[in-house]
């Protein structure tokens, strides 16, 4: 099946650049174009993880429910940014949610026919990899800088004299 | 500063009773004269009234983490400045332990500040030349282009130099390859080499100053002759022989500054972190060391404030805090901001080793640490000696 | 030659002396974090750079350096963010109007930003680091047309730890300046950004090979924020940075805020990163 235009939207965000027409093309065959209002769940924690977002506007945050509080907000995804990788992942299950905070467009790649054609081409498999590492490196290094609570007040300052 | 004289003047000689005479004269001129003393089994500073205050017959004997006195043996004829350093130094005077800076009175809901102006008129007896070195490197601390302590300033700028070279040194010194001794070049209003071998003790005095000169009309003196300037020559010289490292003498490495800044990251410092106390002796004795703390205090009604800045240590743990903690937490980082500092920072700082060869950090360390060792350790490791 | 002894310089006043200056206004911004304005008890101006640091008195119980936050081109009233972290900090909080507090100051080195007339110029702020970035914030935008874009990317612990909140509302309002703020964490109220200050400088809004960066925060967050500058293109002889020691005098004297061969007190606090990169990234320095 071929949808006009998602290879296109595809190209246009800069998680796919560089990739050849014919690629984007072979890509596109697992798109589908999404839109979510403000308050929309995008993933839910436990859900199988079907699909693989790349968010083209809006803003979309990352929360943990944490029983007798409002959910932890643990990072917000922006325009141009990439939403999961559960689904490279067995057992291929979100481990947050996902809500748009304000509308969102994004284009979602259907898991199961990712997972084919990277099976069936490990050369793309490989490029796909080498964009996604990045990524799960660099949310990692913000979540480990924030382990260092840099701002908190400082600790055992009482009769000091400052 | 300092600018000699035209011409080279004379040089003179005096025999203790006009040494007696010169304290007496200083005394008369109102400066409170400050010298070496024997108290508590070691050399120390303060007051002196005359040449019998003065550790006459005794000598040191110094080592890493040892002091001991010892009488030269020489009775009635025993040398009044045969000992190399007092165990701590001038800086006591010109840059006090604890100085208060001003007091406060609260007035309504406002204050009034008083600043503290008074200062004591010093005359210093037996400075030596790294001595010497020390003050003038405090006295580029204390005035360092952009601010100058005023408190320093009136404390120095009083203050009358009696200079002695040294005739001996101790295993400790190394002041001739920091290029600060061991004889007194500049900076001293009189120096005197004792000549203490002859039969008649005497002193052979230089004039480094017009105040120097002039005290010197009031006291029984008389030109020295060429023998005695040859005796004080050799003195000078034997104290130089004796800091040679190949004749077991101590010396710092050449470009100490250069290994220090090359070296901040060294396996070194965790091995000297072993040995270190982390006690603060050496940059209590060291007569350089000028870092300190400030105090508030107010009296018991709360109506009067002073502010007080006393000697504090960069081996305390307190010394790098800032809200939430300190910044060098490892010994090992206390010494190297210690020795890092005075053999090579401070030229960037002030244009000068802080380092003047005195050895005091040596002889005081309780466990002997040796700067000079350390700074060596660092060069040998770079491939050179 | 009159003396041996040198002749140095008695200084006009004395440095170790306060100027009395009086509380007139203090607003509470954090639950530890105030802002006072203060006027000199003897009248006239105070004039400072960005980026300089007065020593504040309490009465009695002792002094601190604390960085200005006012406007330079305000010099009637001094302008100080203090958080409480200790004795002195709570007695100075404990002010009230009309009550006097002891100042010695401006010290230390400045944002150069006349220097960086012409430049975009990127404020990378954390925490309370954006007080002393603020008097630089402000003296841009009060000659705003002689600079390139002006981006203020300033990340704080959460959205409630937001200092100079209606400021920074009327700066995300402006057209001629952009403002990003990112909290560590955040709870479903907050719309904003969630994440570190340096992916803030990664969405970039500046030219990377003509912006000069001025960075203030703890020293982690500018360990990382200044790597993410270079990553970008913001190379160390264009990135500034405040740096934070124990400073007692503020005078050269006391020793306590070296850095290296450099007085944090007299060479920084500011200091274009290039010149202290050697030291930077070594330990307990």
């Amino acid at each position: 099946m071929h949808v006009e235009g998602l290879d296109r939207l595809l190209k246009e965000h800069p998680f796919f650049a560089g990739f050849d027409a014919a690629t984007l093309e072979l890509l596109a065959g697992c798109a589908a174009n999404e839109r979510f209002a403000a308050g929309d769940f995008i993933a839910r924690a436990q859900s199988r993880a079907d699909k693989f977002f790349v968010i083209r506007h809006g803003s979309v945050a990352l929360e943990i429910r944490v029983p007798g509080r409002d959910p932890l907000i643990v990072e917000t995804l922006h325009e141009g940014e990439i939403l999961g990788w559960s689904w490279i992942v067995p057992p291929y299950t979100w481990s947050y949610d996902a809500r748009a905070v304000t509308l969102t467009r994004a284009v979602s790649l259907d898991a199961t026919c990712l997972r084919d054609k990277l099976e069936a081409d490990h050369s793309l498999g490989y490029e796909l990899f080498k964009r996604v590492m990045p990524v799960v490196a660099s949310r990692l290094a913000s979540a480990r800088l924030r382990l260092v609570d840099m701002y908190a007040p400082p600790a055992g300052t009482a009769g000091r004299q400052r | 500063m300092v600018e000699p004289d035209r011409k080279d003047p004379p040089i003179m000689a005096i025999d203790r009773d006009g040494l007696d005479a010169l304290i007496q004269c200083l005394a008369h001129d109102g400066y409170q004269v400050i010298g070496p003393r024997v108290e508590n089994s070691a050399v120390v500073l303060g007051p002196v009234a005359g040449v019998a205050d003065l550790p006459k017959g005794w000598t040191d004997e110094q080592a890493g983490g040892h002091y001991r006195l010892v009488a030269d043996g020489r009775g009635e004829d025993g040398a009044l400045f045969g000992f190399t350093l007092a165990a701590q130094g001038w800086k006591r005077y010109l840059h006090p332990p604890r100085t208060r800076l001003w007091q406060a009175h609260r007035e309504g809901r406002s204050w009034r500040v008083e600043a503290e102006d008074a200062a004591p008129r010093y005359a210093f007896l037996g400075v030596r030349a790294c001595e010497l070195s020390a003050i003038h490197v405090l006295d580029r601390v204390f005035d360092n282009g952009q601010f100058t302590d005023p408190g320093y300033a009136k404390r120095r700028g009083g203050t009358f130099i009696v200079a002695v070279n040294c005739g001996r040194a101790a295993a400790t010194c190394f002041c001739a390859s920091m290029a600060t001794g061991p004889k007194a070049e500049a900076g001293f209003d009189l120096a005197l080499t004792e000549l203490s071998d002859s039969a008649s003790a005497r002193f052979v005095v230089e004039v480094g100053s017009r105040a120097g000169a002039a005290v010197l009309t009031g006291i029984p003196h008389g030109p020295a002759t060429a023998a005695d300037i040859a005796a004080a020559e050799r003195a000078v010289a034997n104290a130089t022989a004796q800091m040679q490292r190949a004749a077991g003498g101590r010396e710092m490495v050449d470009d100490a500054a250069g290994v220090l800044s090359r070296n901040v990251e060294h396996p070194q410092w965790d091995k000297v972190a072993a040995r270190c106390l982390g006690c603060g002796n050496c940059t209590a004795v060291c007569p350089t060391c000028f870092c300190t703390s400030m105090e508030d205090t107010t009296d018991l009604s709360g109506d009067v404030a002073e502010r007080w800045r006393r000697w504090d240590s960069c081996f305390t743990l307190d010394f790098s805090y800032i809200h939430g903690g300190s910044v060098r937490r490892a010994t090992a980082s206390r010494y190297r901001q210690w020795i890092t500092h005075k053999l090579s920072y401070w030229h960037e700082q002030f244009g000068t080793s802080g380092c003047v060869g005195c050895g005091r950090c040596i002889t005081w360390c309780p466990v002997g640490i040796d700067i000079t060792e350390e700074a060596r350790t660092l060069a040998e490791s770079e491939g050179r000696t | 030659m009159d003396s041996a002894a040198p002749s140095i310089r008695l200084p006009a006043g004395d440095p170790m002396l306060p100027r009395l200056f009086r509380i007139e206004r203090v607003k509470k911004e954090l639950s530890d974090t105030f802002t006072m304005e203060i006027t000199p008890a003897d009248g006239g101006p105070f004039h400072f750079r960005p980026g300089q640091f007065n020593m504040l008195s309490a009465f009695g119980v002792g002094e601190v350096p604390i960085s200005i936050s006012g406007d330079p081109g305000a010099p009637d009233v001094l302008v100080h963010t203090t958080r409480v972290v200790g004795s002195v900090t709570a007695a100075i909080c404990a002010l009230k109007p009309g009550d006097t507090i002891g100042v010695r100051g401006p010290f230390g080195s400045h944002w150069p930003v006349e220097d960086a007339r012409g430049a975009d110029v990127v404020f990378v702020a954390g925490g309370i680091g954006l007080a002393p970035l603020r008097p630089a914030i402000y003296q841009i935008m009060a000659d705003r047309e002689h600079y390139g874009n002006v981006v203020i990317f300033y990340g704080s612990r959460t959205p409630e730890d937001l200092l100079y909140r209606h400021e920074l509302q009327r700066w995300r309002g402006r057209f001629d300046m952009s403002t990003e703020i990112i909290v560590d964490r955040a709870t479903g109220h907050w719309g904003g950004r969630v994440g570190v200050v340096t992916k803030l400088i990664r969405g970039g809004g500046f030219d990377r090979h003509h912006a000069v960066a001025f960075v203030c925060g703890p020293e982690v967050m500018m360990r990382f924020a200044v790597e993410t500058l270079g990553e970008c293109g913001v190379t160390g002889d264009r990135v500034y940075l405040s740096m934070e020691r124990n400073m007692k005098c503020a005078l050269g004297f006391c020793g306590h805020c070296q850095y290296g061969p450099s007085f944090v007190c007299r060479d920084g606090p500011v200091y274009r990163y290039d010149a202290i990169e050697r030291l930077f990234n070594v330990w307990e320095v």
